[in-house]
C-alpha cells in the first residue's frame, strides 16, 4: 500500500495545474479517489462525517445487479444450447453466455466513463460516480444480440443527453439506463421489437456451434401475447414447451439479458432493502400498483389476450420487476418526497399495466411507464412540498 | 408542567470520551482575547488601545450597528494587542490578566423592580446581551424588538455534550434570578426545555416547563420551538443557552459580570475526559496541554464534534462554547479502496456499512459496545445532492429539509421564507450534513443563506 501511495505521489505533480498532464487532471483524479479515500478534512461546519460516500452508495448498487447478471448469463448460454438442442454442462452454458454479455458490458462501460471523464475534464470537476450504476444497467436490460455499435450510439445519445446536459449525476431528469434504451427501442424499431434478437442462436467467439432445430421460436412472453389471435394464451418457451408463473419466477426463459429472473432480482432487491440504499416504499408500490391495475383488467378490462393475463403474471413476465427494483427506485429520478414515492411507485405500476394491455404496439410497458413518471416526478413532489408550504401559511399572523 | 413530546427522527452518535461528572480544577490562562469573529452578525468599533488598563465588565468594543451593545473584557487586566488584519479588519483584542479581578460594579435591584428598558439598557451596558440570539436568522438578538416567547433548552444531546444538570445544578439560585429576568423581557412565556424525567430543573418558577424525549438534535432549542410556538414570517423569539443565563442571574444577584463557566473536555483522544472551570477568551493551550493523546495530529474544536468551531492550541476560547471536543485530523490517512472495504470500524447511518449489526441489541450482548473510529475526513468527495429522504430521518421538524436547502442554494428569498427558513438555524442541519451521502457543507449553506435574506429583508 505504501509503495502504491508512493507512485501516486509521484505521479501526482503532473496532473496539477502547470503540469505536464493537466489535462488528465479530472481522470487522474478519478483514479487516486478510487484507490485512496481522500484525506480532504472538514474546514467548518460538521467535523465528523458518515463514512458512505457516492462511491460506496454506486458499487452497492452494482453489487445488488450482479445476481442478474450472473443468471443472465448463465439463461443466455441456457437459451443458446436449448435452440440448437445440445446437452453440456453447466460450466460451458456460462461460459458461452459469459462470452455473448461480456462485449455488452465494455461497449456500455467503454463509451459512457470515456465520455464522462472528457466530460468531468471540460467542466473541471470530480469523476462522478453515477455511470458506474447506469453503465452496469444497460447490457442487462437489451436483448443479447443487440449489435455493439447500436449500444454504443445509444449509450452515447443518453449519457450526453438525458445526463451531461442537465449537469451530470444528481441532475439528471431521465433514468440514464431507460433513455439508451429507449433510444434503442425507437431509433431500430425493426430491429428491437422483433422476436430474433432475444435469443443468440449462432456461436459466440466460435463456441455453441450448432443448427437451430425446427420448432424454434424466440418471441418472449410478452411478445406472444401481444400477437395472440385468441384471448387466452398459453405461453410458450422456445423449444415450443409450455411454461407458467413458476418459470417467469426462475427465469429461464428468452428476454433482455438481466430481467427474466426475479429469484435473481429479489437477491438484488434485498441488498438494495437492508442497506436502504432504494426506497422500500417505490418498490413496495410498484408492486401493489401493477398487481391492482392488472386485476382490474382481469376482472372488467376488454376481450384481449394481454387482458386476460393473469395479474400475477404480470408481476413475473418481462421487465416488471427488474424496472421496478433497479430502475423506479433510482433516487434522482424518482419522486424525492416520502409522500410522493407512494404516488410516484404506484403510478409507475399502473401505467406500466396499461400501456401492456391498451397499447398493442408496446408488448412492454416497464420503459415507457418509468420514463414517463419520471417527467412527472417533480410534478408529485411538487404539491407535496405544497402542502407543507400550506400548512406553514395557515398558522402565520401576517400574510405576505 | 406540559406534555411530554417524543420525536423519533435523529441520531446519537456513538463516539468515545464522555467527560466524567468531575471538576478538575479552575484555569484561567494569563492571556485572554476577544475575537469578534464569534459574534454572529456584528460589526466591531474598537474603544481600547493597547497599555489600557481593564476590569471585567469593562467594555472593550461595541456594535457599530448598535452602540449600545458592549462586548465586555472577562478579567481585569492589561489590554496587550489589537490585532488587526486586512482591510483592518479587527481579529482579536488580547488583555493580560492580572489575577486580581477587579469587577466593574453595576447598581441592580432585584428584576421585578426593574422595567423591561431598565434591563434591556443594563444587559447591554454589560455585555451579557449578546448571549441573547433570535430567531429568525439565528443572530445575536435585536433589542428594539419585543419576542413572542423566549426559549431555554436545559438539556444538550450533541454528541458527547456537558451534562447541564450536573454543570448547573449546584447554581440554581442564579439560573432563578436569571429566569426571572429574561421574564420581563417577552410579552409571552419563557419555554424551558428539560429531558424526559428530570428533578433538577422541575422546581424553576415562572416558566413553561415542557420535557422531551428523543435522539439528537431533540436537545437544541430550534426543535423545541418547532414543536410548541413555530417562528411565523414576522414573529421573533429568542433563545439563549442554560448555561448563559447563569451570567445573567449573577449580574443581578451579584452586581458584577461574572464570565466563567463548566466546561466539558470530550473526545476520544482525550486522555481522561471531565469537566474544568474556565472563562470566554481562555487560551486552548492552557485548557489542553497534556490532555491529549501522543502522536497523533489533533483536531480541537470548541463545541461539539457536529457544530463547533474548529481552533488551534494557540486560539481562545469561543464564548458560547460549553465543551471543548478533540478527535484526530486524519489528514495523514490513506485508506486503500476504502469506499469497497468492509470497514467495520466505521459509523454510518445508511446500511452501507455495518453499524446497523454493532448497534443491534442482541449482538451487543455478545460483542459489548463496539468503538467506532472517526476523524475530520469528509470521507468522500463533493457531489450533488443523489439520495433523497437522508436529511428527513435526522431533523424531527415540520419542514422538508432538501427542499429548503436547494432554496438556499439557489439563493430564492421567496422560497426559503416559504420552506421554513425562518425556523432554522445552522446547527439544526448539522446532523443533515453528518449523515450526508454527497458531503455538502449544509451548516455553511444555511448561515450563507440567513445572512443573505436578512439583509434582503431588513
Amino acid at each position: 500500500m505504501d509503495a502504491l501511495k508512493k507512485i501516486v505521489d509521484k505521479v501526482k505533480p503532473h496532473f496539477e495545474k502547470g503540469g505536464k498532464l493537466e489535462k488528465f487532471h479530472s481522470v487522474f483524479d478519478g483514479f487516486e479517489t478510487f484507490l485512496f479515500v481522500p484525506n480532504t478534512t472538514s474546514k467548518q461546519g460538521t467535523h465528523i462525517h458518515d463514512a458512505v460516500d457516492s462511491k460506496r452508495t454506486m458499487i452497492v448498487v452494482v453489487l445488488a445487479l450482479v445476481p442478474a447478471l450472473l443468471f443472465g448469463m448463465y439463461n443466455v448460454g441456457y437459451q443458446h444450447y436449448l435452440a440448437i438442442n445440445q446437452d453440456v454442462n453447466f460450466f460451458e452454458t456460462f461460459i458461452f453466455g459469459f462470452l455473448a454479455v461480456l462485449p455488452l458490458i465494455l461497449v456500455s462501460y467503454g463509451v459512457g466513463l470515456g465520455i464522462e471523464f472528457v466530460v468531468a475534464q471540460i467542466k473541471g470537476h470530480e469523476i462522478q460516480e453515477g455511470f458506474l450504476v447506469s453503465g452496469f444497467l444497460i447490457p442487462l436490460i437489451v436483448p443479447v444480440d443487440t449489435p455493439l455499435w447500436m449500444v454504443a450510439v445509444a449509450t452515447a445519445f443518453a449519457v450526453i443527453f438525458a445526463k451531461e446536459v442537465f449537469g451530470g449525476t444528481g441532475m439528471n431528469i431521465f433514468n440514464v439506463a431507460l433513455v439508451t434504451r429507449a433510444f434503442l427501442f425507437f431509433a431500430y424499431p425493426t430491429f428491437m421489437s422483433g422476436d430474433a434478437v432475444w435469443v443468440r442462436t449462432g456461436t459466440t467467439f466460435g463456441l455453441g456451434n450448432g443448427s437451430i432445430i425446427d420448432s424454434f421460436s424466440g418471441a418472449t412472453p410478452l411478445g406472444q401475447i401481444a400477437v395472440s389471435p385468441t384471448t387466452q394464451v398459453q405461453l410458450g418457451g422456445i423449444t415450443g414447451n409450455s411454461i407458467g408463473f413458476i418459470d417467469g419466477f426462475i427465469g429461464l426463459i428468452p428476454g433482455s439479458v438481466g430481467e427474466t429472473s426475479v429469484i435473481a432480482i429479489l437477491l438484488g432487491a434485498v441488498l438494495l432493502l437492508v442497506t436502504r440504499i432504494a426506497s422500500w416504499k417505490t418498490m413496495l408500490s410498484v408492486f401493489v400498483g401493477g398487481a391492482a391495475m392488472a386485476w382490474i383488467f382481469n376482472t372488467i378490462g376488454p376481450d384481449t389476450a394481454a387482458a386476460h393475463f393473469p395479474w400475477y403474471n404480470h408481476l413475473v413476465f418481462g421487465g416488471f420487476a427488474f424496472g421496478a427494483v433497479f430502475m423506479a427506485t433510482d433516487p434522482v429520478t424518482s419522486a424525492r418526497t416520502e409522500k410522493g414515492k407512494w404516488i410516484y411507485g404506484a403510478l409507475i405500476g399502473i401505467m406500466t399495466i396499461v400501456i401492456r394491455v391498451l397499447n398493442p404496439g408496446y408488448p412492454e410497458g416497464m420503459m415507457l411507464a418509468i420514463l414517463l413518471m419520471n417527467i412527472f416526478a417533480p410534478l408529485i413532489d411538487f404539491y407535496v412540498v405544497d402542502a407543507n408550504i400550506n400548512r406553514r401559511l395557515k398558522r402565520a399572523t401576517i400574510k405576505k | 408542567m406540559a406534555n411530554l413530546i417524543k420525536t423519533r427522527r435523529g441520531l446519537d452518535i456513538q463516539i468515545n470520551g464522555k467527560a466524567k461528572e468531575v471538576i478538575e480544577k479552575t484555569i484561567i490562562s494569563d492571556e485572554i482575547a476577544l475575537i469578534p469573529d464569534y459574534y454572529c452578525g456584528i460589526t466591531p468599533k474598537v474603544v481600547v488601545k493597547e497599555g489600557d488598563i481593564v476590569k471585567a465588565g469593562s467594555p472593550v468594543f461595541y456594535n457599530k450597528k448598535n452602540e449600545a451593545m458592549n462586548f465586555v473584557s472577562p478579567v481585569s487586566g492589561k489590554i496587550i494587542a489589537v490585532n488587526r488584519g486586512e482591510r483592518r479588519k479587527v481579529e482579536s483584542i488580547v488583555i493580560e490578566n492580572d489575577k486580581k479581578n477587579t469587577c466593574e460594579k453595576f447598581i441592580v435591584k432585584s428584576p421585578e423592580k426593574h422595567t423591561a428598558d431598565e434591563i434591556k439598557v443594563l444587559l447591554l451596558t454589560t455585555g451579557l446581551w449578546v448571549y441573547i440570539k433570535q430567531r429568525p436568522y439565528d443572530v445575536i438578538a435585536n433589542p428594539t424588538q419585543t419576542p413572542k416567547a423566549i426559549f431555554i433548552s436545559s438539556f444538550d444531546t450533541a454528541p458527547l455534550a456537558p451534562n447541564y444538570d450536573f454543570v448547573i445544578g449546584s447554581q440554581m439560585t442564579d439560573f432563578q434570578t436569571g429566569i426571572d429576568v429574561l421574564t420581563k423581557l417577552t410579552v409571552g412565556k419563557v419555554h424551558l426545555g428539560v429531558k424526559a424525567g428530570n428533578t433538577i430543573f422541575a422546581p424553576v418558577k415562572n416558566v413553561e416547563i415542557t420535557p422531551y424525549e428523543g435522539p439528537h438534535p431533540v436537545g437544541n432549542v430550534g426543535i423545541q420551538i418547532n414543536k410548541i410556538n413555530p417562528v411565523n414570517k414576522g414573529e421573533v423569539v429568542w433563545t439563549i443557552n442554560a448555561q448563559d443565563v447563569l451570567f445573567i442571574g449573577r449580574l443581578f444577584n451579584k452586581g458584577i459580570v461574572d464570565l466563567t463557566r463548566t466546561i466539558a473536555l470530550t473526545g476520544p483522544e482525550v486522555n481522561a475526559p471531565q469537566y474544568c472551570n474556565t472563562i470566554a477568551g481562555c487560551r486552548i493551550n492552557q485548557l489542553v496541554d497534556g490532555k491529549l493523546s501522543l502522536n497523533v495530529t489533533h483536531r480541537i474544536i470548541c463545541g461539539n464534534v457536529l457544530s463547533g468551531i474548529k481552533v488551534t492550541t494557540s486560539g481562545y476560547l469561543d464564548p458560547y462554547a460549553t465543551q471543548i471536543s478533540v478527535i484526530e485530523e486524519g489528514i495523514d490517512t490513506h485508506e486503500l479502496i476504502g469506499w469497497a472495504m468492509p470497514r467495520f470500524n466505521k459509523f454510518s447511518v445508511s446500511g452501507t456499512y455495518f453499524t446497523g449489526f454493532f448497534e443491534n441489541k442482541f449482538v451487543q450482548k455478545i460483542l459489548g459496545k463496539k468503538n467506532y473510529k472517526y476523524d475530520a475526513r469528509l470521507m468522500g468527495g463533493k457531489r450533488a445532492i443523489i439520495m433523497s429522504g437522508e436529511y428527513d430521518k435526522v431533523l424531527p421538524m415540520d419542514i422538508l429539509p432538501e427542499f429548503l436547502i436547494k432554496a438556499m442554494i439557489a439563493g430564492n428569498i421567496d422560497k426559503m421564507e416559504a420552506l421554513g427558513a425562518y425556523e432554522i438555524a445552522p446547527e439544526d442541519v448539522a446532523l443533515c450534513e453528518f449523515v450526508c451521502t454527497s458531503k455538502l457543507p449544509l451548516q455553511q449553506i444555511v448561515r450563507t443563506a440567513l445572512d443573505n435574506m436578512k439583509q434582503e429583508m431588513e
